[in-house]
């Protein structure tokens, strides 16, 4: 049983509440038009060994040339989580066989990693980011080449292999064991993919396989001694991720309760049964013999390289939160949920960039985009990238709201059609007659013809029942097609009404 | 007029040159040479069709009047560890029976840029690991040279460039192409009466070569004499993106800048090359060789490496280390052997492959160097061998305070008979203890042809010099070359 608190969470065995210790080893694919050490293409999704060079395939005579892309980008991604950058690092021989992996070995950093520590906020309330924050420890960054793929529904007896993957740049970004619940796990992931899509050093996709994690749980009794891990690999959605946290978690506090032992072990999920089994027992546990690639030099970075580095870095998101709330006006939750991702952030910031008076609409627009737009782009299934609408359209809408020249209502019904149609606010409203009525004459004109056709009413209100203000809002409103400006109708019906 | 085949590099040059002949007569010479040298087992592929297209090439480029590149019309022999576009590459191993890759190794490549021809591809110790040839799938090397007793014991041509060193001795080719990792191309040029050279790692590229030990593999030149070898590195050597520990620095011209004049020279001689029960033979070449430079105007200083005599343990752990690694990558999944038993899995395949692919001596080091970087050993043999390398390169930069170049014989020993250490891993590896300090130092060194022992079988010395000081290497091999009067050759019984 799983007691949740807003702050703590217990697994509830035999013998008391359980604690749960996380750490995550996040493997994001480094964005880079080549490999980490071979000039081979990266794109995704090309036939199989198409993308191949003689070093990929491990030909005899073959050497790994370094790419500095790849080491650009993890450095700008060590930056972003203000982390120590390594201006001395080296590669590393991991040395096990499979058919995936043509050298015999994965080119990896262990001993000299290129980025050390350093510190991921996360938040546990979007609707309040720093009232539920809580920081998470990076152990280190290190750079190594992806494995290749093994297919085995392709023939009978035969397993293929398609080496398209193989060699591609990584970046293992290792937590500490600094969190305690699936929310904070999935929280710090979701994170650390936000960041690193504003840096640009990885996609994020965690179906193409860009991003994935090794999960580490190990559970004891609050404040106890850290009980011993296990290490539940290759998991590629947010969704498993919790869900091998809470299997694992209940696995070893019933295990435990059972008279038995966790076993530092590596174990694999399968989704499809929502458990995880174990893969290979410490005591088969492969020993890589790891030793420094003498195929190449060691990685020594110039201060300028680095400050070159850390002048790329956009806004990264939480400074942009801080901006959005305290410079721009906008509420916590608006300014998390606009900030989470760099594209949604971006495409705000055009919007106002298109305006008079970014910060005298910036609240509304931030309420328009959360709400209206991103409803329609739901509705759409399309993502804000791939909008019909876009930012400058946006705001001439918003523009005609904030001058009077629509209601917000009608505003709704302009975007639909721009969404249909492609066409701009301010044609489809001169078309359609939709501007705003604010003629006080005209309006006057038609409360007086409501009040002579609720005689009654209005002999109600005048008595004290002040609940059908609304009433003559809503009839004036309807009488005038929705286009009366409803500030005026509101100003002009309690000077008349008395 | 010296016959055709009696010549080296700068011979056929100038033969060409004043139109004694023509690159292609060259090339016909030295292709009827291997087709009659076949009980020496020195070629694994023969390629007279190379050797011929590039002589014609050069016939026609002098014809037309175009300048010729530096090893123009020149026919070599390439040592089987560099892979040749279109030209099946085994490195002497069962692993890569009939594997033909499709590029060309830099250091082939840049050869034939310069306009050399292949002849063929040389046997060698397979993967370069041995010291006499004897380790190849393909069968031993047999020296050209015999003993003068009267006996018909075949020799070792020492290793691992084995081929190499008998084409070369034997007038098969005019030069050929070495590797050295721990002494491969200077132990088999003492043991033949040639010239060796193993320029400063990172002089030529490695890409392209198949790897033995990365961090102490260099390619080099083994010909008749110095000059021929400083024509060859030239060819050879140069910055190579492709290969990371490629060093960027322009390529001298080591041929012009030879100069046997050692006035202001100091050659450091270190005692700790002074080891046990070395023959007397070579102890007298020793001194000649001090006797020889002091005549060329050098001045001799007694120098001490300390730690020399760690250098063949820690060699011993670093090279077969690496080598474990580098060997992965024969698996039997891509190319080259697979042994796939019936209901084998992956891991019986990679098993069967491997056993069945690699001789017994490339096993020895694959799992020396698989132990020596296992978990609860690596601080004990492989930390431990780094730190004696780091000693061992600091032995040598304080001698360099006091001397330029070190005097050192190259083996311990003449050539030895076929078969006679072959069952004595430990006694075949101490043929390398003068030559190894110096590829874990990553310097220059050479072999120069000094004097013959009492049994008529030719012994090298050794001169090391500072990292990128070729030319002073070249220098005093020269001064040596010029006052050894070394002419003794092989008698042709094959």
């Amino acid at each position: 049983m799983v007691k949740m608190t807003e702050s703590t969470y217990r697994i509830q065995g035999g013998t008391g509440e359980w604690e749960v210790v996380i750490g995550l080893e996040v493997h994001a694919q480094i964005t880079s038009e080549s490999k980490l050490f071979s000039g081979a293409s990266t794109e995704f999704g090309a036939e199989p060994n198409t993308q191949v060079s003689l070093v990929d395939a491990a030909m005899p005579g073959m050497l790994p040339v370094l790419n500095g892309e790849c080491v650009r980008q993890a450095v700008r991604t060590g930056l972003a989580i203000n982390a120590q950058i390594n201006k001395y690092s080296r590669f590393d021989r991991k040395n096990y066989f499979y058919a995936d992996l043509p050298q015999g070995y994965q080119i990896s950093q262990l001993y000299h990693p290129i980025v050390g520590e350093g510190v991921i906020q996360i938040s546990l309330d979007e609707k309040d980011p720093d009232a539920h924050g809580k920081a998470i420890g990076v152990e280190r960054i290190h750079i190594e080449q992806d494995a290749g793929k093994l297919m085995h529904d392709q023939h009978p007896t035969m397993s293929y292999v398609d080496l398209n993957r193989c060699g591609v740049a990584l970046m293992e970004i290792v937590s500490k064991p600094d969190m305690t619940s699936p929310k904070e796990a999935a929280a710090y992931v979701r994170k650390l993919r936000s960041i690193l899509r504003y840096v640009g050093s990885c996609d994020g996709n965690m179906e193409q396989g860009s991003m994935r994690a090794d999960v580490n749980v190990s559970v004891r009794k609050p404040g106890g001694e850290l009980g011993t891990r296990t290490e539940t690999k290759n998991v590629n959605s947010m969704r498993f991720i919790q869900a091998v946290i809470e299997y694992e978690a209940q696995r070893q506090v019933d295990l435990i309760e059972d008279g038995g032992v966790v076993v530092q072990e590596t174990r694999l999920f399968d989704p499809d049964r929502n458990e995880t089994r174990s893969m290979r027992s410490k005591e088969d546990a492969h020993d890589y013999r790891y030793f420094p690639d003498p195929d190449l030099l060691p990685l020594e970075l110039e201060d300028d390289f680095i400050f070159d580095c850390k002048a790329s870095l956009p806004e990264l998101p939480d400074e942009k939160r801080a901006r959005y709330k305290n410079v721009l006006g906008l509420s916590p939750y608006n300014a998390a949920v606009l900030t989470a991702e760099h594209e949604t952030a971006l495409w705000f910031e055009q919007l106002l960039e298109t305006t008079d008076q970014p910060e005298k609409i910036a609240s509304s627009a931030a309420n328009w985009v959360t709400s209206e737009l991103f409803g329609a782009l739901n509705r759409l299934g399309v993502g804000i990238e791939d909008s019909p609408v876009s930012p400058a359209q946006a705001a001439e809408l918003l523009g005609l709201v904030a001058d009077g020249t629509i209601s917000g209502k009608i505003a709704k019904q302009v975007f639909e059609i721009m969404l249909e149609s492609g066409d701009g606010a301010k044609k489809i409203v001169e078309e359609q007659g939709l501007v705003q009525e604010s003629d006080t004459g005209a309006i006057e004109k038609v409360i007086a013809e409501v009040m002579a056709a609720n005689e009654d009413k209005v002999a109600q209100y005048r008595d004290g029942k002040d609940k059908l203000f609304g009433f003559f809002v809503g009839q004036t409103m309807k009488a005038m097609q929705g286009k009366a400006n409803p500030q005026v109708v509101n100003e002009l019906l309690k000077k008349i009404l008395g | 007029m010296t016959a055709i085949y009696q010549l080296g590099i700068a011979g056929i040059r100038s033969g060409i040159a004043d139109g004694d002949f023509t690159a292609k007569e060259v090339a016909e010479t030295f292709i009827a040479r291997v087709r009659a040298a076949k009980p020496l087992n020195a070629f694994l592929v023969e390629t007279p069709e190379h050797a011929l297209a590039a002589a014609e090439a050069t016939d026609k480029a002098k014809a037309a009047g175009e300048d010729l590149g530096k090893m123009a019309g020149v026919p070599i022999g390439m040592k089987d560890l560099f892979c040749t576009q279109g030209v099946e590459t085994t490195a002497a191993s069962g692993i890569l029976k009939g594997f033909v890759p499709q590029y060309e190794s830099t250091v082939s490549a840049n050869l034939f840029k310069a306009g050399a021809g292949m002849l063929g591809k040389l046997n060698l110790d397979q993967f370069a690991m041995g010291s006499s040839n004897e380790t190849s799938a393909f069968g031993n090397v047999i020296s050209p040279w015999r003993r003068n007793d009267g006996g018909n014991a075949d020799l070792t041509p020492g290793g691992s460039s084995g081929g190499s060193a008998t084409v070369v001795s034997g007038r098969i080719a005019p030069a050929a192409t070495g590797t050295d990792t721990g002494g491969s191309i200077r132990q088999p040029a003492a043991f033949t009466g040639i010239t060796g050279f193993k320029p400063t790692y990172g002089r030529c590229s490695r890409w392209g070569t198949i790897a033995f030990a990365s961090s102490l593999d260099q390619a080099g030149p083994m010909a008749h004499d110095v000059r021929d070898c400083a024509i060859m590195l030239e060819s050879m050597a140069g910055f190579d993106a492709k290969d990371s520990t490629s060093l960027d620095l322009p390529v001298p011209d080591w041929e012009a800048a030879l100069n046997s004049n050692l006035a202001g020279k100091k050659i450091g001689i270190p005692k700790e090359y002074r080891v046990e029960n070395m023959p007397a033979d070579i102890d007298a070449l020793w001194q000649k060789g001090i006797e020889m430079l002091k005549d060329a105007g050098a001045t001799i200083v007694d120098v001490s490496l300390p730690h020399t005599k760690y250098a063949l343990p820690a060699y011993y752990i670093i090279a077969p280390a690496e080598a474990s690694s580098n060997l992965s990558r024969y698996d039997g999944v891509r190319y080259g052997l697979r042994d796939l038993p019936d209901g084998a899995g992956l891991q019986d395949m990679y098993a069967a492959t491997r056993e069945a692919g690699f001789g017994d001596e490339v096993k020895r080091r694959i799992m020396i160097g698989t132990y020596v970087l296992s978990a609860g050993y690596y601080d004990a043999y492989y930390t431990q061998a780094q730190k004696v390398r780091t000693l061992i390169a600091q032995d040598f930069d304080k001698a360099w305070n006091s001397c330029d170049l070190l005097l050192t014989p190259t083996a311990p020993s003449a050539a030895f008979g076929l078969g006679e250490k072959s069952d004595d891993p430990l006694a075949m590896y101490l043929n390398d203890v003068f030559t190894v300090p110096s590829s874990l130092a990553g310097l220059p060194a050479m072999s120069v042809p000094a004097g013959l022992d009492g049994k008529g079988l030719p012994l090298g010395l050794q001169i090391i010099g500072k990292a990128l000081d070729e030319q002073s290497v070249f220098n005093a091999g020269l001064a040596i070359e010029e006052r050894a009067g070394f002419v003794a050759k092989p008698e042709q019984w094959w």
